[in-house]
């Protein structure tokens, strides 16, 4: 089917709303409670367009495309609204970017941006948030919280954590963990699912504050090393000290679809950790020294065939990483069974 | 059956209950019985008898008189006076006290007809005036589609404030082939100054049973709900023994009349929040979630309560449906307007001689109302504005007083009818002080779901608290029209939308009030 959006005609699927469809065709429509991830909210309003032959302004990403709809995103009445809602947002928090973490990767900021907003326009004095760095990785400033229920939507339905919800009405409505507890005390396993889905600076990685600005950080996707899985995970690295200074999920990467645990998320300081093994360690008498990986392979094969020639292949057993890839894992099974001639493999993936 | 020479209605309801009303009951009934009377006069608790802040109210048969803020030095003195040697206590009755008379319009009362005048604990009482009746002709006599049609046919329309027609409104569920669908009774009446659906409750809450037996079985209910509000304790007593007293009756439950209808009734009670007589809200609270509004589509009446088709309604709306489907779809059009027919409860408060509760035809002016039913302007000052439809509703100046109050009508001056609820000012009231008032209100009950609710709420508060301190700025009130229009066009749902007629009336038809405290 096809809809016209702006006077022009864009190609749509029936499962598809009026904000994908505009999205996906590069026509910017300001929206601060949808993700992909978590789906229509309807809440911040600031995606209201006009619609040929309804009433008032619709909110596009709840709006079902329709054959031949006739969708308006820009005219003066549409960006008028936008922009109300945007400043209001904007008025009612604590948005100051100069030292917001979020800066250059802020959806608010972007809104604020294409309806050119320069101050918000009315001032209110905002309840007194603590700041809630009382958990281990994640920093929690409510004052720029903007209430988009992404992180709730994130926590319960995504991670199924079921630790954060909205608590309180109207405007002292805010995001609680538990029954209002200190991140660090309550049952948050720190997933970080929040901080991923957060648009603003309310939800922020903690270890990463002041390290570098979004725009400064090389982006390099790699899988995670952790487990078996294979989470995509797109490193931010300060390429001058070559230093990771955090990591975030793959939006688009089909196996966590953007999601990661605690350890792929913030367990990356083995890296950069001086105790860490580089070189292969060869023990003589009682004694670690280190060695190159040709002397090390070639003991270990030596030792393996004396022991496989004198007691026989099922003499010796291979125990995989659960760490590794499948793919690692078919070969090294391969070679157990075909190179050394014995089924004595196993893996270590066991609770 | 036992006759009495003498019937006294005691008021029993909130109001009544807080001056002392059972207190004066007992010690009535022990007066009378101290005159050897107890054979002659019967004391009956009706609900409320349809005014307010007059305290305990007694009303005695024959004769309607009518006693106010009786106290219990009183009571020996009606009784020997009044009830012995039948002379009235004229300084207690009601028209001494006030200047003009007080009008009962019980000719043109459909939704409170029996309301003050039978008990409303007693099932008998109901039956005794051709309660029920309607049921049974509505299960033995007509089809589902027949009561869908009558019900169109009467044009009536929902009580609850948007006006949306009932019968159409379930003609969306009723065909729909679900195993389950639910009825709920709308009694979260939050809407400041409005209390029509509880005295209905209270005065006769068998007339919304049997309301709601009959809407149920019409979209094909097994089910029914009534959501109201938890401050209405004597409302959920009343209601719960009027289900109590259905069921032993086999009004309620399984085969109700020997057909093939079963269906039964539960009391949802909430929990305090404006936002849940929104109907998605109070859906997502009966399902013991947060009261937050649904996105519509898809409708409750397609997707509601647990999934199910639910059609929600007003208690008023359906206290209208007994009498329409026993008296048929033309009464009903005998009272009212044609657009709008029918009656409209109203509550009408404020510096008015007799606040309380009246019925009247729609499309009565709001002149008539205050000076009929409110017994004119208190100690005759001059009226200058109403607040009409609640706090959600319009500042309407006097020179909207003759204007024919329905739907329909008042959308042509830009106000609505709301619920129902009439807040007379007289010259001496600040509407800035008012609309203060009504923002504050809104600020608290924002469920904060939606941003421009919330945020706009937040902004409005403040900027009409600095016009309250004299530091506002003229551009404050260009500001607020400009926020409220946008929360208007934005808000997710009724809530947020709902500022802008207050505002917009206030700061336009009262704009001198505004403008004094500005510099």
């Amino acid at each position: 089917m096809k809809i016209m959006i702006n006077g022009k005609s864009y190609q749509a699927s029936p499962s598809e709303t009026v904000l994908q469809v505009a999205l996906r065709n590069g026509i910017y429509i300001p929206h601060l409670c949808y993700h992909q991830r978590t789906g229509p909210a309807a809440k911040c309003r600031a995606c209201v367009v006009q619609v040929e032959g309804m009433n008032g302004l619709q909110t596009s990403c709840n709006l079902s495309v329709r054959d031949n709809m006739k969708v308006i995103t820009d005219s003066p009445a549409v960006k008028a609204a936008q922009k109300m809602v945007v400043d209001l947002a904007l008025s009612t928090g604590k948005h100051d970017c100069l030292a917001c973490e979020q800066n250059g990767d802020c959806e608010l900021q972007d809104a604020a941006y294409y309806l050119g907003i320069e101050h918000p326009s009315y001032q209110v004095e905002i309840p007194d948030y603590p700041l809630d760095d009382s958990s281990e990785f994640i920093y929690v400033e409510r004052d720029k919280c903007i209430s988009c229920g992404r992180c709730v939507v994130g926590c319960n339905q995504n991670v199924v954590n079921e630790v954060i919800n909205f608590a309180y009405r109207g405007f002292e409505t805010k995001i609680v963990f538990d029954q209002d507890l200190p991140m660090g005390t309550s049952s948050c396993v720190q997933c970080g699912e929040c901080v991923q889905l957060c648009p603003v600076g309310a939800l922020i990685d903690k270890r990463a504050r002041g390290k570098g600005r979004p725009w400064n950080l090389e982006k390099i996707e790699t899988v995670c090393p952790y487990c078996g899985v294979g989470c995509k995970l797109e490193l931010h690295v300060d390429t001058l000290k070559n230093e990771i200074i955090r990591i975030k999920g793959v939006e688009d990467s089909p196996t966590n679809e953007g999601m990661l645990c605690v350890k792929g998320r913030y367990g990356f300081d083995f890296v950069h950790s001086p105790e860490r093994l580089t070189k292969p360690m060869i023990k003589e008498n009682g004694q670690l020294r280190e060695a190159e990986w040709d002397e090390a392979i070639n003991l270990v094969a030596s030792r393996f065939n004396e022991i496989i020639e004198k007691h026989g292949s099922d003499s010796v057993a291979g125990l995989a990483s659960a760490k590794v890839t499948n793919e690692e894992n078919f070969v090294f099974q391969k070679f157990m069974r075909r190179e050394v001639g014995t089924n004595n493999v196993d893996h270590c993936a066991r609770l | 059956m036992k006759f009495y020479r003498n019937v006294v209605l005691i008021g029993i309801d909130d109001d009544s209950l807080q001056s002392g009303a059972r207190e004066i009951e007992t010690l009535l009934k022990r007066e009378i019985a101290r005159h050897n009377l107890s054979d002659e006069i019967n004391v009956v608790e009706a609900g409320a008898l349809g005014f307010f802040g007059t305290g305990v109210t007694l009303m005695i048969h024959p004769g309607q008189i009518t006693y106010i803020n009786v106290t219990k030095e009183d009571i020996p003195e009606i009784v020997e006076e009044h009830l012995l040697k039948g002379r009235t206590v004229s300084r207690l009755i009601m028209d001494s006290v006030y200047s003009r008379g007080y009008d009962f319009n019980y000719k043109h009362r459909i939704v409170l007809e029996n309301s003050g005048l039978i008990n409303p604990d007693l099932i008998d009482e109901y039956l005794g005036t051709g309660g029920y009746e309607a049921l049974e002709k509505a299960l033995l006599n007509m089809s589902r589609e027949e009561i869908i049609e009558e019900v169109k046919k009467s044009g009536l329309r929902g009580r609850g404030g948007a006006g949306f027609p009932t019968g159409l409104k379930w003609s969306f569920t009723a065909p729909l082939d679900a195993k389950q669908k639910y009825f709920v009774i709308n009694a979260d009446e939050g809407e400041p100054g409005t209390f029509k659906d509880r005295l209905i409750m209270e005065g006769d809450p068998h007339k919304l049973l049997e309301g709601l037996i009959i809407s149920s079985y019409a979209v094909g209910a097994s089910k029914g709900y009534i959501y109201i509000r938890g401050e209405y304790k004597l409302c959920i007593e009343r209601l719960q023994r009027a289900i109590d007293q259905a069921r032993e009756y086999g009004i309620l439950g399984k085969k109700i009349f020997g057909s093939d209808f079963d269906f039964d009734v539960e009391i949802k009670v909430g929990a305090g929040a404006y936002v849940c007589g929104e109907e998605t809200a109070l859906i997502e609270s009966m399902e013991g979630k947060r009261g937050q509004p649904r996105s519509k589509p898809p409708f409750p009446g397609v997707v509601g309560a647990w999934q199910k088709p639910t059609v929600v309604n007003n208690v008023e709306t359906i206290a209208n449906i007994p009498g329409i489907i026993s008296q048929g779809a033309d009464w009903f059009r005998g009272f009212g307007t044609s657009d709008c027919p029918g009656t409209k409860a109203y509550t009408i408060m404020g510096d008015v001689s007799t606040p309380g509760l009246c019925e009247v035809d729609m499309g009565t002016s709001l002149r008539t109302i205050i000076d009929n039913y409110g017994g004119g302007m208190k100690n005759n000052r001059k009226f200058k504005a109403a607040l009409v439809g609640g706090a959600a509703g319009v500042f309407l100046s006097d020179k909207l007083l003759d204007v024919k109050m329905d739907y329909n009508n008042l959308h042509e001056y830009s106000a609505v009818l709301g619920s129902g609820a009439i807040l007379v000012m007289n010259d001496d009231v600040d509407i800035l002080e008012m609309l203060w008032s009504v923002i504050r209100f809104f600020r608290h009950e924002s469920c904060g779901k939606c941003g421009p609710c919330a945020n706009g709420n937040e902004i409005l508060y403040k900027l009409i608290n600095n016009l309250r301190k004299g530091e506002g700025k003229k551009t404050d009130l260009d500001q607020m029209l400009q926020i409220s229009e946008a929360m208007f066009n934005t808000s997710f749902c009724a809530l947020g939308q709902s500022l802008l007629l207050p505002v917009k009336s206030a700061v336009t038809n009262f704009k001198e009030d505004f403008l004094k405290r500005i510099n």
